[in-house]
């Protein structure tokens, strides 16, 4: 390979990276002030995008110039910056007091919702920006061409970087965001006003995330899918650099930016997948990122986000779970479609369980939990169309392929903690969702595998709702017996302080690897009865949207409490099975119903289930 | 299962049963399910729609079906993966009681719900899915499809390379099965076209996630003669623009799925590049049939808006289906799909065959030649290509579908 | 026997020593203090005797076994119990739930999955409590409790592990100055009534030198003297420290006398 070639793609990493850099430094940013894990910075970058595709053609109208395109570009950020600040002041300002994980199921509503608006007024085909005038050429490098636009954007890194830098060093605004990022009670205690620092955090975000957008308009068309796209990759620079970590952010999208460039010439399929072993490799070398810093221990003790003492069901909780079970056994009496649903509905459940029971009960925050989901239907699956199995070994594998991957994966994972931890379980379900997607031969690759169905003793409906009941209640019962039991209280002892757990003789890392084992076998049994109700398998049971979907069942339901999940998986899918077939905006209505439940029952619906007993006992 | 059809019945659903099995109630609308992306996929989805609500009513208003019936169809988002479209198939089926299934843009939707409709003995009409399994391999009784595949779609293209003198090529296609199967049945067809053409380069960039300038600086660095592009949407946006500032297509021939497409054509606007060789719909470029012409008319009339490919084939797809509803004269399963086994349908552009061997249409698609037009794209000296003759040999069929 | 015995104990962290060949002796039954100013290494000493940290010279044995760099969740199972600077508690457990934690994790019965945890070892875990003067909270979350009486189920919670060897990282931090003399005395007790060894760092005096067998003063990383509450009294190093003179200059001195 001639050298000038290698230097025009190192500067197309170069281009990508600044671009990338610009997006994840705002998501940084609010992490590092607010702790919010903003899911709705994609949304940010989106709605710069299709704000500059509306602003500058217009603007290029009055005056074909270069200016008027970055005056297009610079109101953009700001009016996406002030859209930051709406949701601040609408949404997050009323949920600083909840779980930070509620403030992370709020933002995903808020992407629901752009996605839905975005369609709305600009409608569902892809809108191309305008070249920048005056940067519409290729400048010669060598004998490559390299396009003019892009020199710029390697420019314009750099020159965010510097101004982030003089905004922190020399702004009085700068300094509080330095100091609540390294110390968030401290800025509290010193008496500056939270509320205003964080309006102006979400504005200089959302305003960066903008920004992004907006500059990309060149090269790419705003379109609807955008979002979900930038999101995933911006989180993976941020947390490669370190979660709040400016600096960080610009080298890890630096690093990102040259490994996508020359990765395509090596390996030309593995972009999916490089980023996030990337991730992972730095994750379990450096725990906090490459210029992150550990979380500050906090100096007061805080009671855990989860669940506290577990009681033995109270009279109505037994009420209400005798009820459930009759309801479930009863279903068949309904339509056929009901059984349906009811089926799926006990089978989420199942897999919310599962998660709860690490992040509820065990403090262990999984963004990835689909992997074993997905892996237990595979498991399940391929035995099946590959091998030829019937339904009951292929239902035994599959907790025993859950399992299996979450003890490898999980074995890297109980060694980190907080969001750093979660953001690796996100790594390793996007590396076997690779896998899965890649290897085609076997998994199908992206149409997956069909002919997954029940042996013919359950075939029928009823008959494999009833298989599905046993199962799952059945595993439901046994995990909350677990929760009561000395293992789980072990996992709560060690969620509430790892230091005493380790001095009264507790192998910290052990029992949280079992209990990551267990869950991921769980849900991998889950995953195998999903995938005999569907008949098919594909990688879709392994991504981030269904990652994202059994995260919000368990905060709707509530995560301080053991039975919440089954709650919150069953209005969830009710919530989402029921606006489907309203209307085409029916993730408009679904983010509504998340952003309401946010608001109305804080606590989750179990939380709001057992205040409203306690305020009327 | 008795007891509970008995315990279902005992709660007033005999009714539904009833209506379950159509041609029992003379005079009641026959349902079609339709499920689709129209959420996730509005860009070609929506239109599609339109299209066919269009049909319908115009079916309607000319007498309906099977001697005075009329169709209904019941349109649902099938939630752009294939847990969410069995769902939604189950639900059309046991409570809108339709009497088939239509529909699914995304080919492991597509494909889940053909093994669904197998499974329930139910007949689906894929409308949209490209992938070759639906027909070949995964092939089943129930299922049939009426978009031209990946596979014909490639042929059509390679077909129009014929002569061409570019013998090294490079292939660029997004990393998901549309992607991997244009460039398979490229690599295979190739040759046959240009003898001694082979492949130099391949990149596989994400869906929706093309790093542009990385992705032609690599192209242009393995200095093809030709470029294969199975990109579409943003993808190909982004693409397009790199390559031409970079000049990537200058004085290389460009052969490009779809993108002749107004979905695809639009988009690109004043950036369309000159003279690539590309499939599509040049939808006012038609001349005959005349049914053509009344179609784009009505269409007009009642939408404001150009059709787009999805619009064509939703309109097509409601033909076929009055046309195969008229010859079953029932809307039971097994005699629906009877009739539609070889059934011919007269189009809004031309007779289309169901082909009994492998469930797959006859419906064509236009190849011609890239050109911008003012500041829009167009297609240059379109040519009809008759899906009949482009289709998977017989052969190739029995050898995949027996194996399914 | 000796208990706990440290040798030539050092760390550094980049340039700074944070401990300087620290040795000293522990007998069974015995309170022993550690004290010093502000950054003289006592953290630092003390967390490698815990295991927290990895000397780079020296050695720890207890009752003759060398546990160097055994981590803490080992050195429980040797007889080692610990208490924290900020009390480290199981917050979302009841008060009588954090002592019947530490038994469960004592008798290796952490990896059950069908019993009852709020069931197992309650009457032990009771009369821990009792021993402490807190049986009467048993069933209140620990987080209501006052920090003293935290610092006292802390005690319990340790004392579950039937420990021969007691470490107390600043005991009576955080506490009002009664429930300072009142703590103490109940370790004391215990201590010598059980045989326990008792190694503390601790920033009140009067709780040391009520208290303290022997005591220890660090400074600069380095052992500056040692004897009974007396004998350090009369120390003119010690005075000379804590009356605001260079602590690297004491040390010199000491190092001059001393070594």
């Amino acid at each position: 390979m001639e050298w000038d070639f290698l230097l025009v793609q190192a500067l197309s990493g170069l281009a990508s990276a600044s671009s990338l850099f610009i997006i994840a430094s705002g998501l940084t940013i609010v992490f590092g002030v607010t702790r919010i894990v903003n899911f709705a910075h994609g949304s940010f970058y989106m709605l710069g995008a299709y704000m500059a595709v509306t602003i500058v053609p217009w603007l290029l109208e009055l005056d074909r110039s270069p200016t008027m395109f970055f005056v297009g570009v610079l109101a953009s950020a700001v009016a996406v910056g002030l859209l930051g600040v709406a949701m601040e002041l609408l949404l997050l300002r009323r949920i600083y007091r909840v779980p930070e994980l509620f403030q992370l199921l709020a933002t995903f509503g808020v992407v629901l919702i752009v996605q839905d608006v975005v369609s709305m007024i600009w409608g569902p085909v892809e809108i191309p920006g305008p070249r920048a005038p005056g940067l519409r050429h290729a400048v010669y490098i060598f004998d490559q061409r390299f396009p003019a636009y892009e020199l710029f954007l390697i420019a314009v890194g750099p020159a965010v970087l510097a101004l982030l830098w003089l905004l922190m060093h020399r702004t009085r605004f700068g300094v509080l965001i330095r100091a609540a990022t390294q110390d968030r009670e401290m800025v509290g205690a010193l008496g500056v006003n939270q509320a205003m620092l964080f309006t102006g955090t979400l504005f200089l975000g959302a305003a960066l995330a903008g920004l992004g957008g907006a500059l990309q308009i060149p090269r790419v068309s705003a379109s609807s899918h955008m979002d979900l796209s930038i999101i995933v990759e911006a989180f993976v620079v941020t947390v490669i650099g370190g979660m709040g970590s400016v600096p960080g952010a610009f080298l890890a999208a630096m690093l990102i930016g040259q490994l996508q460039a020359f990765g395509v010439l090596v390996f030309p399929k593995i972009t999916l997948v490089l980023a996030f072993l990337l991730m992972a490799v730095v994750l379990v070398v450096k725990p906090w990122g490459l210029l992150g810093r550990p979380e500050a221990a906090s100096g007061r003790a805080v009671l855990p986000e989860g669940i506290l003492d577990p009681h033995p069901l109270g009279r109505a909780g037994r009420l209400l779970a005798a009820a459930a079970v009759v309801a479930v056994l009863a279903l068949p009496l309904f339509d056929a479609y009901t059984v349906k649903v009811g089926t799926e509905v006990l089978i989420l459940a199942l897999a919310a369980f599962s998660l709860n029971f690490l992040v509820g009960n065990g403090g262990i925050v999984s963004f990835g939990h689909a992997a074993y989901f997905g892996l237990g239907a595979y498991g399940a699956g391929l035995l099946v169309v590959k091998a030829g199995l019937p339904m009951e070994p292929a239902l035994i594998a599959a907790p025993i392929a859950g399992g299996a991957a979450a003890a490898l994966f999980g074995f890297f994972v109980v060694r980190l903690s907080g969001i750093y931890l979660a953001m690796l379980t996100l790594a390793f379900a996007q590396i076997a969702y690779a896998i899965v997607f890649q290897w085609v031969e076997v998994t199908g690759g992206d149409n997956g595998l069909v002919g997954v169905w029940p042996s013919s003793w359950a075939a029928s409906r009823e008959a494999y709702h009833y298989l599905t009941a046993v199962l799952t209640l059945g595993a439901i019962i046994f995990l909350r017996r677990v929760i009561h039991a000395p293992f789980g209280a072990t996992l709560r002892a060690a969620r509430d302080s790892a230091a005493r757990a380790d001095a009264v003789g507790i192998d910290v890392r052990t029992h949280r690897w079992l209990g990551f084992t267990l869950a991921g076998a769980a849900a991998g049994l889950a995953g195998g009865l999903y995938a005999f109700s569907k008949g098919s398998i594909d990688p879709t049971l392994l991504g981030i949207p269904m990652s994202v979907d059994f995260l919000s069942m368990i905060l709707l339901g509530g995560i301080q409490s053991v039975m919440g999940p089954v709650a919150g998986a069953a209005a969830f899918h009710a919530v989402k099975d029921f606006f489907m077939p309203l209307t085409d905006y029916w993730r408009l209505l679904l983010g509504l119903s998340i952003i309401a439940m946010v608001l109305v029952f804080p606590r989750g619906l179990a939380g709001a289930f057992v205040s409203r007993r306690r305020g009327a006992s | 299962m008795t007891r509970f059809t008995l315990s279902r019945r005992a709660l007033g659903g005999a009714a539904l049963v009833a209506l379950a099995r159509p041609g029992v109630a003379q005079g009641a609308p026959i349902r079609i399910g339709e499920l689709n992306s129209y959420a996730r996929m509005a860009a070609f989805a929506v239109p599609y729609r339109n299209a066919m609500q269009l049909a319908q009513d115009q079916v309607n208003a000319a007498g309906g079906v099977m001697g005075g019936r009329h169709i209904e169809f019941v349109f649902r988002d099938d939630g752009s993966t294939p847990g969410d479209a069995v769902r939604v198939a189950e639900e059309l089926l046991t409570r809108e009681n339709v009497a088939f299934l239509a529909g699914t843009y995304l080919s492991n939707v597509g494909l889940a719900v053909s093994d669904f409709a197998n499974q329930r003995k139910r007949l689906f009409l894929a409308t949209e899915p490209l992938t070759d399994a639906i027909t070949m391999a995964q092939g089943n009784r129930y299922t049939f499809r009426v978009r031209p595949g990946t596979y014909m779609q490639t042929r059509m293209l390679v077909e129009s390379l014929r002569g061409k003198t570019a013998k090294r090529w490079a292939i660029v296609a997004p990393n998901y099965d549309y992607g991997q199967s244009a460039a398979a049945n490229f690599k295979r067809l190739l040759p046959e076209a240009i003898p001694g053409a082979e492949i130099v380069a391949e990149q596989f960039p994400a869906l929706g996630r093309v790093d542009a300038g990385a992705t032609v600086g690599a192209l242009s660095q393995a200095r093809p003669d030709g470029i294969f592009n199975v990109l579409f949407g943003p993808d190909l946006t982004a693409f397009v623009r790199e390559g031409n500032t970079r000049g990537l297509f200058e004085r290389r021939t460009v052969a490009s799925l779809l993108t002749g497409e107004p979905e695809y054509m639009i988009p690109l606007g004043e950036e369309t590049p000159e003279g690539w060789i590309v499939t599509g719909y040049p939808v006012e470029q038609i001349e005959a049939p005349p049914a053509h012409k009344a179609f784009i008319e009505a269409y007009r009339g009642r939408f404001n808006d150009m059709p787009r490919l999805g619009s064509l084939l939703g309109y097509v797809t409601v033909q076929i289906v009055a046309n195969m509803l008229n010859q079953a004269r029932s809307a039971e399963t097994e005699a629906m799909v009877d009739a539609l086994a070889d059934l011919r349908t007269d189009t809004v552009v031309g007779p289309v065959t169901m082909r009994g061997l492998d469930h797959q249409s006859t419906l064509g698609a236009w190849v011609g030649e890239t050109t911008l037009r003012g500041r829009a794209g167009a297609m240059k000296n379109p040519r009809f290509a008759d899906g009949a003759d482009y289709m998977f040999s017989e052969a190739e069929v029995r050898a995949a579908r027996r194996s399914a | 026997m000796t208990l706990l015995a440290a040798e030539g104990l050092t760390k550094r962290f980049g340039g700074v020593v944070a401990a300087n060949g620290v040795s000293f002796a522990l007998e069974p039954g015995e309170m022993l203090a550690m004290i010093g100013p502000n950054g003289a290494g006592k953290s630092t000493t003390f967390n490698m005797v815990g295991g927290q940290l990895r000397p780079d010279a020296g050695r720890v044995t207890l009752a003759g076994q060398d546990v160097t760099n055994t981590p803490p969740r080992a050195l429980c199972r040797l007889g080692v119990g610990r208490s924290f600077q900020v009390a480290q508690t199981f917050l979302s457990f009841t008060v009588v739930g954090n002592v019947q934690m530490a038994l469960i994790a004592h008798q290796r019965q952490t990896r059950q999955m069908l019993s009852d945890a709020a069931a197992l070892h309650r009457d032990a875990a009771l009369a821990l409590l009792d021993r402490v003067g807190m049986a009467a909270q048993a069933d209140r979350p620990i987080g209501e409790l006052a920090y003293g009486d935290v610092k006292r189920v802390e005690l319990a919670i340790a004392l579950a592990g039937a420990p021969r060897l007691l470490l107390m990282d600043e005991p009576t931090a955080g506490m009002a100055p009664s429930e300072r003399a009142a703590l103490m005395a109940l370790v004391a007790g215990i201590a010598r009534r059980e045989r326990i060894g008792v190694l503390f760092t601790e920033h009140d005096m009067d709780s040391v030198f009520a208290h303290a067998d022997r005591i220890l003063v660090l400074v600069r990383g380095e052992i500056i003297a040692r004897g009974s509450p007396e004998d350090v009294r009369a120390d003119p190093e010690v005075q000379r420290v804590y009356l605001g003179q260079s602590g690297t200059k004491a040390a010199a001195r000491a190092r001059r006398t001393h070594g």
